[in-house]
């Protein structure tokens, strides 16, 4: 009897929990809505189905349960095959009315419009890139085997049509209202899913073969791309965006963009004038790159380039440096009219870049590790090694910055800065938020001093980073603007 | 008849002599249960310990400074194998199908006792190797349950250096226990049945359990292929489901394989296996529900070629598990078309127990308590299937929590209520001693409504696109904070579900010990293994005769008769009871050859 009374209120309890809960589709931003009603209809259907099951079997159960006084024997009856075709035939009827506009929605799905525009998105641990056909509106033709740090896409340079390739590569893409458009997907390296909760359709990338989606932006705005296919132990950082906007905007962006053949054509940062130029750099950062406590300036020497570049033009664009609790990064924001363009910040990181990584004097941020726990911060580095390296060499593919070397004092107020969303905040900051979604399992201060304590005891034998020719990163950025 | 000599030697079994060959190196089918049982729940309760490691995260993120994003997802592939295949698999088959074949058939045993005991020994090994990677370097594999490769065997995923080996291995070893004791109790079941227990009067407990080793048998080689060419591929570089590929930066020497060629085989086997699991208890809660409602199954032949048909269609729905993998899209028409034809015969099934209820003398045991919540879990869960088999309908939804709640309801809560009502059920017979019925009402509700507090708001994550295996979320704009207030919600709902199976546990031990002495049959069941000899059923089951089988197992409320049921063995004419005149698919009376 109990139990038939609690049955009807759970169905009642769930019709009420679905009309009173906020967690529902988020308003659609794709010309799926065919979608959503197929899943409206699908809703109804079988919620129909789930009420009348469960208040038939609770009327059931109250009207047949067991009663010492009379005793009333179940009725006898095995079979009874009218009732059981007859049920048979509604259930397939009610299947075949759910799955029709299924298919027929699916069917819409799997043909693209002739007139929508190819776009490629790549994946690979835990980042999104993108790839537009130039002016001849094809894609060239691409191969895994290919891809090394001067060319990110693996582009095969023998097929002309990829030289005008538009590359981006960053996790933000831009879209034109209105205009179907088809993703063609490639991974590098695992699966992966480009998932944009409003525009409802998601497909794997799959490395080895190209999957496709369509859709056509129906709203201008900003989405988050999620990537929905576990991917290794980052799969949760890999988010990007979509911006949709209307057609001049759309033109505007995309006129920043480079071609895969204007990237080729920009040299290697020139040393010698980048000598010239840290000279200023050097009165906080000191003349080999060693850092100062004192002045707030960390360790650069020996870091990567392409490392160097973007942070640079973060602080050049306001990206970095710009938020209110972020005192020393404003400060080292404000030096940046130093570098007056793209080919400055390109000198200057060549020339730090090849400055030699000294062994870091551990003294000044003795204090701050000195109750550290090694093997704790050995354990926590474990998940940090997957990007920044086992001996925190740091790794371009993953734009992970070297940290051996680094001094502790640093690292804790960066990782606070990351943990505390001071840095790695900023929309249009591309690859902070994934140091931000990181560090948030350094769960207290203790953790985050272990950690950068293990990583005091890391070296690199790299003497000069590896300077890559190729300044996709910052200069995008730089010609783009952010967003 | 399929009745064999063999079945009857009973003066021929070995019969143990030392406590080490009877209750260790036993080759008695309901020792060889138990120990699968309790091996099972278990394991069953490092992986319930594991799901809490997952909750605490996801409800309380940036609070427990013991869970990193790595063993988040160790801690999220070891909850799923384990519950999937070390529980579930193990205990419907190994556990259930053990204890029950040979009683419920008449046997005196297995048919190969021998091998039946390796099968539990190789079980157990299988388990101590899965347990051993959560202690080699770098732990457990964090690729999530299903494995798929590349990442399941490149670095960037935790657990690529041993823990895939050894989870690779393990499942290995444990096809080799399943296949054993597979292939024992299909033969058992169609060889070992007693004199006039034809097939189509076997209970259905024994219909579902059979029909899944057949799924089993046919199914765990696509997994088994699948392990070993993984295995090939991470330790000695073959290609087999590696395409060229950069990994970290660095091109590997992979080359020409294909990774959907992985998802493929999984699913061959991984659709089956939710209906390995699922098949037993579908069978298992027919029988809960006819003895408590002391009325037959409704529609018994029907049910069992329901059992046969989702058997068989299992096969043919695999890749809807794929619909977003990247393989040629034309095949979801296909899928989606198979995949709702399932649901015809499942529908067939909750409206079968539905109608058993319908004019029944329904007690409210414990057992049935536990059948009726599964019948409310199965409904809810079988319809949101719908949703993910309808292959548009799957896009917005793949990869969402929609499918972790959907999954969990069908293949996680429905199966385990079945696995509770069960034990309850079987309780007395195995044990000799009653179970406390109040601690087991009090679990009961604590898990039924505890589970379901967890999956129904789950949903409703899903559709709003909050995607599962996220270690944190901050940063997605279209999550509201509110989501994390659900997400807290839920945890502590899954605490307190947890904290009841404590109970449990503690109604099985304390028992034991201090229960109350059972009688051979209490609930008035009329199959045949309440009608041993003794209670437990000594080593052979059946004492000097084996029983003779004179009717289905459904003889509940027989008009005319003096009591309530009509056990299987009772022969015509002994009791005042009717001639058989009952509908025309009542199984007619046979004569004992």
């Amino acid at each position: 009897m109990f139990v038939a009374i609690v049955l009807v209120l759970l169905v009642v309890g769930s019709i009420a929990f679905h009309f009173i809960s906020p967690w529902w589709f988020t308003p659609i931003a794709s010309n799926w809505q065919t979608i959503d009603d197929t899943v409206n209809i699908t809703f109804w259907v079988t919620g129909a189905v789930f009420v009348a099951v469960n208040l038939f079997m609770a009327y059931a159960i109250i009207k047949y349960r067991h009663n010492p006084k009379n005793n009333q024997p179940a009725h006898y009856e095995p079979e009874n095959s009218r009732l059981e075709a007859w049920l048979t035939g509604i259930t397939a009827i009610g299947v075949a009315a759910l799955l029709a506009p299924g298919l027929y929605v699916w069917g819409q799905f799997v043909n693209v419009p002739e007139d929508a525009t190819e776009i490629e998105a790549m994946g690979e641990q835990w980042r999104w890139s993108f790839r537009l056909p130039g002016k001849d509106g094809i894609l060239g033709t691409t191969n895994a085997t290919l891809v090394d740090i001067n060319n990110p896409f693996g582009i095969n340079p023998d097929d002309s049509t990829g030289l005008d390739d538009i590359l981006i590569s960053r996790n933000n893409v831009h879209l034109p209202i209105d205009q179907p458009v088809k993703f063609l997907l490639r991974s590098k390296d695992v699966l992966h899913d480009f998932a944009v909760a409003e525009f409802r359709v998601k497909m794997d990338l799959v490395p080895g073969l190209v999957s496709y989606l369509w859709f056509t932006p129906t709203r201008t705005g900003t989405f988050d791309i999620l990537c929905e296919e576990l991917c290794g132990v980052g799969h949760f950082t890999m988010r990007g965006r979509v911006i949709v906007d209307t057609a001049e905007d759309y033109q505007t962006w995309l006129d920043q963009q480079l071609s895969f053949a204007d990237i080729q054509a920009i040299g290697p940062g020139d040393q010698i004038a980048g000598q010239a130029l840290y000279t200023v750099c050097s009165s906080c950062h000191g003349s080999s790159g060693e850092g100062n406590i004192a002045l707030n300036s960390p360790k650069i020497a020996g870091q990567h380039s392409w490392y160097l570049r973007q942070q640079l033009q973060n602080f050049k664009q306001g990206i970095r440096g710009t938020h209110k609790d972020d005192v020393y990064g404003q400060q080292m924001a404000a030096m940046m009219a130093v570098l007056a363009d793209n080919k400055a910040v390109r000198d200057v990181a060549a020339y730090v870049a090849a400055l030699p990584s000294t062994v870091s004097d551990q003294n000044l941020s003795a204090d701050l590790i000195k109750d550290a726990d090694l093997e704790h911060g050995k354990k926590l580095y474990n998940t940090c090694g997957t990007c920044h390296g086992a001996n925190g060499q740091g790794n371009y593919a993953l734009n992970s910055p070297r940290i051996s070397g680094q001094e502790a004092w640093y690292m804790i107020r960066q990782l606070k800065n990351f943990k505390d969303r001071v840095r790695g905040a900023h929309p249009d900051d591309v690859f902070g938020p994934s140091m931000s979604s990181m560090a948030s399992y350094l769960r207290d201060e203790q953790s985050i001093a272990d950690v950068a304590a293990y990583v005091t005891t890391l070296t690199t034998d790299t003497g000069q980073s590896k300077e890559s020719l190729v300044q996709i990163e910052t200069d995008q950025i730089s010609l783009a603007g952010g967003g | 008849m399929a009745y064999v000599a063999i079945a009857d030697k009973g003066q021929d079994l070995s019969h143990p002599h030392s406590f080490i060959t009877k209750y260790i190196w036993s080759q008695d089918h309901k020792v060889i249960a138990i120990q699968y049982g309790l091996t099972a729940i278990a394991v069953g309760f490092v992986a319930l310990l594991l799901s809490g490691v997952m909750r605490l995260q996801l409800g309380f993120p940036d609070t427990f400074s013991f869970i990193d994003p790595s063993e988040y997802y160790q801690a999220v592939t070891m909850h799923g194998m384990i519950m999937v295949i070390y529980l579930l698999t193990a205990l419907f088959l190994g556990g259930f199908g053990n204890y029950l074949i040979p009683l419920m058939v008449g046997a005196r045993d297995m048919v190969f006792p021998y091998l039946n005991m390796l099968s539990y020994w190789v079980y157990l090994l299988s388990v101590i190797i899965l347990m051993g990677s959560f202690f080699v370097t770098g732990g457990p594999t964090g690729a999530g349950w299903t494995l798929y490769p590349p990442q399941a065997i490149l670095e960037g995923t935790p657990g690529a250096d041993g823990g895939i080996v050894l989870m690779l291995i393990s499942l290995i070893v444990f096809i080799v226990a399943f296949t054993m004791g597979g292939l024992n109790y299909v033969t058992t079941v169609l060889q070992a049945r007693t004199r006039g227990m034809s097939l189509m009067r076997m209970p259905l407990s024994v219909w579902g359990i059979f029909t899944a080793t057949v799924l089993g048998l046919l199914a765990f080689p696509a997994l088994l292929v699948s392990g070993i060419m993984m295995i090939l591929d991470r330790l000695l570089g073959t290609s087999f489901f590696m395409p060229a590929i950069v990994s970290l930066g660095e091109q590997t020497s992979y080359g020409g394989g294909s990774p959907v060629l992985f998802q493929h085989l999984f699913w061959f086997f991984g659709h089956p296996e939710v209906y390995i699991v699922a098949l037993p208890a579908f069978g298992i809660v027919s029988d809960l529900l006819s003895t408590h409602a002391r009325k037959n199954i409704f529609g018994y032949r029907m049910m069992v070629w329901a059992i046969v048909a989702i058997g068989g269609l299992s096969f043919v729905v695999w890749a809807h598990h794929m619909y977003v993998s990247g393989m040629n899209p034309y095949f979801g028409f296909f899928f989606a078309t198979t995949t709702l034809i399932i649901a015809v015969p499942t529908a067939i099934k909750v409206y079968n127990w539905v109608l058993t209820l319908w004019r029944g003398n329904i007690h409210f045991t414990v057992p049935m308590l536990f059948a009726i919540g599964f019948i409310f879990t199965f409904t809810h869960g079988g319809l949101t299937g719908i949703f993910l088999g309808n292959v548009v309908v799957d896009l917005p939804l793949s990869d969402t929590y929609f499918v972790i709640a959907h999954f969990h309801m069908v293949m996680g809560v429905s199966p385990i209520l079945v696995v509770f009502g069960a034990l309850y059920h079987w309780y007395p017979k195995i044990t000799g001693r009653m179970f406390n019925d109040t601690l087991g009402k009090i679990h009961f509700w604590g898990t039924f409504l505890g589970t379901y507090s967890i999956y129904l708001p789950m949903h409703y994550l899903g559709f709003l696109g909050v995607p599962r295996r996220y270690f944190a979320y901050e940063g997605i704009n279209f999550i509201p904070e509110s989501a994390q207030t659900l997400n807290e919600a839920i945890t502590i709902a899954a605490l307190i579900v947890a904290a009841f199976q404590f109970l449990f546990v503690f109604n099985v031990i304390w028992s034991l010990f201090k229960g109350k002495k059972a009688p051979g049959n209490p609930w008035n069941a009329t199959t045949l293994e309440w009608q041993t000899p003794q209670t437990p059923p000594e080593h052979g089951n059946w004492g000097p005769e084996l029983p003779n089988v004179y009717r289905w197992a459904y003889d509940y409320s027989v008009p005319g008769a003096d009591k309530d049921f009509i056990p299987q063995n009772q022969p015509p004419g002994d009791n005042r009871q009717p001639p058989i005149t009952t509908p025309r698919e009542q199984p007619r009376e046979v004569e004992p050859a």
